[in-house]
């Protein structure tokens, strides 16, 4: 199989997780495309970990799903919290930070 | 009688020295279960702290005994088993290598056994036991103090509201104390020392509504901590000195075993030996009170006494001087002891006597007193480890112990029973001798051990560490150990005439007021504090008002906290000094018993001439063959059983002895340093060496004359100075820090503890923090404010330029513009600052994109 | 590329599986970014994490594959059902789920597509990945607990504090009071 495959793929799903960062309006959608683009690494550090025959690799691809976990687990808390006090989990109404 | 017969075979079969981990393992179960369960036990969990400390006691007992036995089937004279024993107590003289013509006694294997309880790579951390005569020593020891002291805690705190966790913190200490004292490995070493840390912190602060206390307490925190820094580097320094040579022998580089083979090898580097020894003395510094760290030692005596007399007098605070000797071929070898005219040892050392001992005159306080004296008692046990004399060093640990903890507890005994709970010997006592006879009888006993009148124990140990400095060439500490002890009966001539003798004063009179733990502090206060204690004293007549009013009164150094109030109710019937009751008074006689006999170890000079200690517990300093170190990481190899210790590691039978390599020289002489041969003075060629040879004085009672003398002197001239001072007679000394100006400095100087207390919190936290957030102000109000005004002015310069030079329809739109060019450059960025996330999302993947296009754009 | 595709030295049948699943991931993947549906995206999502689960079997990985599917679509995939339930999205279409600007993310993510593909194509034009042998493939669960007892002990012991953390502080978030 060509290495360029799977790097190919991880790069276009890493590309779409970006679009749909800065497109969605919705916080759940954008921490659904945080995901795509987490699973895009994880598929890259996979697809090196067999092309060097080291198993590296997958062990922080690991390490990526268990951070992944962590990382929705206290996302969806946020936005959970934010829809509570705010009755909406819209980013675009989101703009305490401006400047 | 199968008990009987089992207790025997236990007895003769190694069982004790073999599981000699129980010791610590009991208490620190024991505090699980105070702190679980204590608060619905009958006797608040002091029974279970009480039990274990027994049972950790016979533990040790028992240990001492098969060591004992091991060392004599070791030199080959005593048989296996229990006769072994008895016939070497029956021997009066025991051989010594100086006398034997030049047979070094063989070497002793130290019982090992270790447990891995992580790997990972080339890390290799365990937790065990190392039983050699050191360890045992202090095993014995501690267990037993701990006991005492316990027993005696029963009747000090009674009623104390925190009474559960009072004991909880005693036992958790003594397992703290324990681990470290049996520690295998530098890691175990630390964590026993740190339990001690906490165990001291939580106990000086045991009263901690009382400010004072809890101030006291992190004082003695923060300053050990400083000392403790030098702990963990050391410890990482000999780790990568001693990893490689350790490796190859099959143990790790925190072994203390083979950290101190590694430091008498050929392969140590003397540059790694000496900054590890250098660092880990500022470790023993902190810990044990020495010069300049040893501000902490009189403050921790805000915790209650019992915890003064275990922690700050006996144990605890010779975890330092303990570090020295159980490392000491690293400080031998990285200092040059021995070779070297002077060391950092025992410089610390001998300041550190000098200086305490003359603190030590002028505290007001019985405690305080006490404290220094400890202080200056550590000093000689690390001068004694920084001339050679490690022997005699230790052996003062060992007396030390037991006159100084029995000073404590009757120091506790007065304030209990006499003193309405005040320890100002100037304002409260006087005169105790006939209200409490035990207690006077004691402490004079302590007294003279701890002033080294013949006889006493103190006198065994400490002049054969002076002895011993004159010995190895030390001829200034040798005067410095001189003037300590002239120095030591004084100042303990002063406490006891104020204490015992003279009319009573105050509390001892049967007067009441309510200024009493901190009599010392309200002293040094009183420029500020004013009239607080009269006032103070005034409310309080009346010791039913007593916990009430403090608290009210609104002084910072209100009682309230102490449980002084619920606990001096049942005392309230007794205006009169009384002796204490017996839970007090059974370990001050235990322990003035001690104080006497405990010297007997090792007096050579006594009429009957014994050198048990020696024999017992100094390491051999000879080479050893073919060594078995205890491999670490075989745990595995006994599957999933609770047994988790390693038993293959060990060597324990006749197998493992008499290996020693007979030397070719003599022991050297007393006084020939020229001829120092041996371990520590030639490296090893093919063996090992685990401990240096050090030489040892020969007593004659004509040195000791030198000292003994000047020992009476100091206590004459100072019985001699209180009478004038204290006690109305007219001698050339009474009132003469009045008189004289420099008397009255030396005195200010003194009771100011030297400023040292001023010096780190005036000057090097104000004279260094301070000028940091001083200088950065500076900077932010003058660099940054300045830039800023200075482009705010040179824009309007710029614009007074242009509307001078330029035509003059422009000139207003360039002013203002220039004016407020700063604003708009921000309202120009402003849309980016958008708040919204989507549009931060974008920003930073188009950046790192179109950064990563022009990465590779330019290495293309 | 397709001539390459058909040399001699690369498996056809893993090719092909790796073609039609790679197709489903795509889809889904743009359809999770693009359907104006939140249900719907989120089980889109699940075809894509389904499918990278299938990639990591054809790249030997079969236990990072399991994985996959126990924590993604198993946990994560049902936290984000929560997520959705407990915001009370709009179940069914919606009409504007893309925030105003959402023009800006089309050049950036192809601008960002065309560099990393040019990059990869650039590197790895030529590269086959050679079959391991199956004793080797047996053994990489063996192999990665190895690292993990290792290596990479301190990252894992960290990384247990980082789940931890994280699960006290989505508590703390997610209580009412």
């Amino acid at each position: 199989m060509l290495a360029v495959n799977f790097l190919l793929l991880s790069a276009a799903l890493f590309c779409f997780g970006v679009y749909g960062v800065i497109a969605r309006k919705n916080a759940v959608m954008v921490l659904m495309s945080i995901e795509l683009i987490l699973n895009s690494v994880n598929l890259n550090l996979v697809a090196f970990a067999l092309m060097n025959d080291n198993i590296d690799g997958q062990v922080f691809a690991l390490f990526v799903i268990a951070v992944a976990a962590a990382e929705v687990g206290v996302g969806l808390g946020m936005v959970l919290m934010i829809y509570r006090n705010r009755r909406s989990i819209s980013l675009d109404e989101l703009s305490e930070m401006k400047g | 009688m199968v008990l009987a017969a089992e207790t025997a075979e236990a007895l003769s079969s190694g069982w004790f020295l073999e599981n000699a981990w129980l010791i610590p393992l009991i208490p620190a179960i024991a505090f699980a279960v105070i702190i679980g369960f204590g608060k619905r036990l009958p006797q608040g969990g002091s029974e279970v702290g009480i039990a274990s400390m027994t049972a950790s006691f016979v533990l040790a007992c028992g240990a001492t005994y098969q060591w004992i036995q091991r060392v004599h089937s070791a030199e080959g004279h005593g048989e296996e088993g229990a006769l072994g024993v008895a016939r070497g107590f029956a021997q009066t003289v025991l051989p010594r290598a100086s006398e034997e013509g030049g047979h070094s006694l063989p070497y002793v294997e130290p019982v090992i056994r270790n447990w891995t309880w992580w790997q990972n790579g080339g890390l290799e951390l365990t937790i065990g036991q190392h039983i050699d005569g050191l360890a045992i020593m202090a095993l014995l020891l501690v267990s037993f103090i701990s006991l005492l002291v316990q027993i005696y805690s029963t009747e000090y705190v009674k009623g104390d509201r925190r009474y559960t966790h009072f004991f909880a913190a005693l036992t958790l200490f003594s397992a703290g104390m324990l681990v470290m004292v049996l520690a295998e490995s530098m890691v175990q070493f630390i964590l026993g020392w740190e339990i001690m840390g906490l165990c001291s912190f939580m106990l000086i602060g045991h009263w901690w509504e009382d400010r004072a206390n809890s101030e006291a307490a992190l004082k003695a925190f923060w300053t050990v901590r400083v000392g403790d820094v030098g702990l963990l580097v050391g410890t990482a320094i000999i780790y990568f000195g001693a990893s490689e040579w350790a490796q190859e022998r099959g143990s790790n580089g925190f072994s203390i075993q083979a950290i101190s083979g590694w430091a008498m090898s050929n392969d140590a580097s003397q540059t790694v030996l000496l900054w590890g020894s250098v660092a880990l003395f500022i470790a023993c510094i902190g810990k044990s009170g020495q010069f300049p760290l040893h501000t902490w030692l009189p403050d921790a005596m805000a915790g209650p006494t019992p915890v003064s007399s275990l922690l700050h007098s006996s144990t605890m605070v010779v975890a330092g001087v303990y570090l020295v000797a159980r490392l000491y071929p690293v400080f031998f070898s990285g200092l040059d002891i021995l070779d070297s005219g002077v060391n950092l040892i025992a410089v610390v050392g001998g300041i550190t006597i000098i200086v305490a001992a003359a603190l030590a005159f002028v505290q007001n306080d019985i405690k305080k007193v006490l404290a220094y004296s400890t202080v200056s008692q550590l000093g000689y046990m690390m001068m004694g480890l920084g001339v050679g004399a490690w022997t005699p060093a230790v052996f003062h640990i060992w007396t030390h112990a037991f006159f100084k903890c029995c000073l404590f507890l009757a120091a506790g005994s007065i304030s209990h029973s006499a003193s309405h709970h005040s320890f100002d010997m100037k304002k409260d006592m006087g005169g105790l001798r006939k209200f409490m006879p035990i207690t006077f009888a004691t402490w004079m006993v302590s007294t003279a051990a701890l002033c080294g009148i013949p006889f006493f124990s103190g006198f065994w140990s400490k002049d054969e560490i002076i002895d011993n400095a004159a010995n190895n060439n030390y001829t200034v500490f040798f005067v410095v150990g001189l003037v300590g002890a002239v120095m030591t009966a004084a100042y303990m001539t002063r406490a006891t005439y104020l204490t015992f003798f003279g009319e009573p004063r105050g509390a001892a009179a049967g007067e009441h007021h309510g200024d009493d733990e901190h009599a010392e502090e309200h002293e040094l206060e009183v420029a500020t504090v004013g009239g607080d204690m009269a006032g103070h004293g005034a409310v309080l007549a009346d010791a039913d008002l007593f916990a009430s009013a403090a608290s009210g009164s609104g002084d910072d150094h209100g009682h309230d906290g102490h449980g002084h109030g619920d606990h001096g109710d049942g005392h309230d019937a007794h205006d009169e000094p009384h002796e204490s009751p017996p839970r007090i008074t059974v370990p001050l006689i235990i322990l003035g018993f001690l104080a006497v006999f405990s010297g007997y170890l090792l007096a050579p000079g006594a009429p009957f001439k014994t050198e048990y200690f020696l024999e017992w517990v100094e390491p051999r300093g000879v080479e050893v063959d073919d060594v078995v170190f205890t491999p670490s990481g075989e745990a595995s190899g006994h599957d999933e059983t609770a047994e988790a210790i390693v038993a293959d590691g060990l060597v324990i039978g006749t197998g493992g002895f008499g290996r020693a390599a007979p030397l070719p020289t003599a022991e050297s002489g007393e006084g020939d340093k020229g001829e120092l041969t041996g371990c520590g003075f030639d490296k090893p060629t093919d063996g090992i060496c685990f401990a240096p040879k050090v030489p040892h004085a020969e007593f004659k009672w004509s040195k000791a004359m030198i000292s003994i003398a000047l020992v009476f002197f100091g206590i004459a001239m100072s019985a001699w100075i209180c009478l004038g001072v204290y006690g109305g007679r007219k001698n050339p000394f009474a009132g003469l820090t009045k008189r004289s100006r420099v008397a009255n400095a030396g005195h200010r100087f003194l009771v100011n503890k030297l400023y040292l207390d001023d010096l780190y919190e005036k000057v090097i936290v104000r004279g260094i923090a301070h000028p940091i957030a001083n200088a950065a102000y500076w900077v932010n109000q003058h660099v940054i404010d300045g830039v800023v005004d200075g482009a705010g002015r040179r824009t309007r310069k710029t614009g007074v330029w242009v509307y001078k030079n330029v035509d003059q329809r422009v000139v207003d739109g360039a002013v203002n513009a220039s004016g407020t060019a700063a604003s708009e450059t921000g309202h120009a960025l402003q849309p980016v600052q958008s708040g919204k996330v989507n549009q931060y999302g974008a920003l930073l993947f188009g950046a790192a994109t179109v950064g990563a296009i022009v990465l590779i754009l330019t290495n293309v | 590329m397709s001539g390459l595709i058909l040399a001699s030295d690369v498996n056809v049948a893993q090719n092909v599986g790796f073609y039609i699943i790679a197709a489903m991931m795509l889809v889904g993947a743009f359809r999770v970014v693009t359907t104006n549906n939140v249900v719907h995206a989120a089980l889109w999502l699940v075809v894509v994490l389904g499918g990278v689960a299938a990639q990591y079997i054809l790249a030997a990985a079969e236990f990072v594959a399991v994985s996959q599917v126990m924590v993604y679509i198993g946990a994560v995939m049902v936290l984000f059902l929560f997520g959705i339930m407990l915001t009370r999205a709009t179940i069914g279409h919606e009409d504007e789920m893309n925030n105003k600007g959402w023009g800006v993310g089309v050049p950036v993510a192809l601008l960002l597509f065309g560099m990393l593909s040019w990059v990869v194509i650039d590197q790895y034009r030529d590269d086959v990945i050679t079959e391991l042998p199956a004793e080797r493939i047996a053994s990489s669960t063996q192999r990665i607990s190895d690292g993990y007892l290792g290596d990479y002990l301190v990252p894992l012991i960290a990384l247990s504090f980082v789940l931890l953390a994280a699960a006290i502080g989505s508590i703390v978030l997610a209580r009412k009071d």
